[in-house]
């Protein structure tokens, strides 16, 4: 049976699009939370990455791999600054609430 | 079955099961724990994959660093975490229908496009370590560097956003020192002069 030899390309690109689906609707469901919207966003970044991964490792083009650590680089700028406007909307707000993100405008 | 399917497998189903947990768990710090078993497993993948810089990188970064970033935030803010779930349920079926939807239009462009490449990864000569870091430094120098600008950049925006004025912190404004006029800090009094006695 082919499923059951060495795993092939696209059974690696199903499990990043089944992440990527169970993200999005995560970001669905913790609509109001600015914190598991963040973790949400980090697990819809990795499905990306494990995509690239199995393309770079199944076309045998390193590119791919020098990609992903870029986006491992923005997405850590990314999660800090993110962290950063939600102390900021804590304090301010006394809330995490998305709702209440309209407090911090001016 | 081979022992790299076995695996694979294996690790799906952990990584999906906890992908889920993280999405639907009530208490942040333990969606935060479930995110670290996430990355575990993902780096676990992607060593099946040959991509060991990769995984260790994503075990120091993501689960040295940004994880505690994470879990220093829940822990210090002070939020009734309940209170945000109000309407959960309601939320489920858009979540699971738009959830589902997706999952459905990609795997059906991902089996229908019958995306090739070999049976199995093929080996990259030398070690992956030494063939990613001739890859950045060689080719890929400049957007490395814009990466470098980058985190430069979130350092200081975070900084700048979080920091907050002590009262009694002693220092200099250099605004105000440019700004000063002479009449700010010399006063010409005209009095009569002293006579001698």
């Amino acid at each position: 049976m082919q499923l059951l030899t060495t795993p092939a390309l696209w059974q690696y690109l199903v499990l990043g699009a089944i992440l990527f689906a169970i993200s999005m609707a995560g970001i669905f469901l913790n609509r109001k939370n600015v914190l598991i919207l963040l973790m949400a966003i980090e697990l819809m970044l990795l499905a990306v990455n494990l995509n690239f991964i199995a393309f770079s490792s199944y076309m045998a083009d390193m590119a791919g791999q020098v990609f992903v650590f870029f986006i491992l680089t923005v997405a850590a700028a990314e999660s800090a600054i993110g962290l950063a406007i939600l102390v900021l909307l804590f304090r301010n707000a006394g809330s995490i609430n998305v709702d209440d993100l309209g407090k911090l405008k001016g | 079955m081979t022992f790299q399917t076995f695996i694979f497998y294996a690790f799906s189903a952990i990584l999906v099961f906890a992908a889920l947990r993280v999405v639907t768990t009530r208490n942040p710090v333990h969606a935060a724990l479930w995110l670290v078993l996430c990355f575990f497993t993902m780096a676990g993948i992607w060593m099946l994959l040959k991509a060991e810089f990769l995984a260790i990188a994503l075990v120091l970064v993501y689960v040295g660093a940004v994880m505690v970033l994470f879990l220093f935030v829940v822990m210090m803010l002070d939020v009734n975490f309940d209170s945000m779930r109000t309407n959960f349920r309601g939320y489920i079926p858009v979540g699971f229908t738009v959830g589902v939807l997706v999952l459905l239009e990609m795997t059906l462009v991902i089996v229908g496009a019958r995306v090739g490449g070999v049976a199995s990864p093929p080996v990259i000569p030398g070690s992956n370590t030494s063939a990613l870091g001739r890859l950045i430094y060689v080719d890929f120098v400049y957007p490395f560097e814009i990466a470098a600008v980058i985190l430069l950049v979130a350092i200081i925006a975070a900084i700048a956003l979080t920091h907050r004025k002590r009262k009694e912190s002693k220092h200099q404004d250099p605004g105000a020192q440019v700004k000063v006029r002479r009449e700010d800090r010399v006063r010409l009094i005209s009095m009569p002069s002293e006579t001698r006695e």
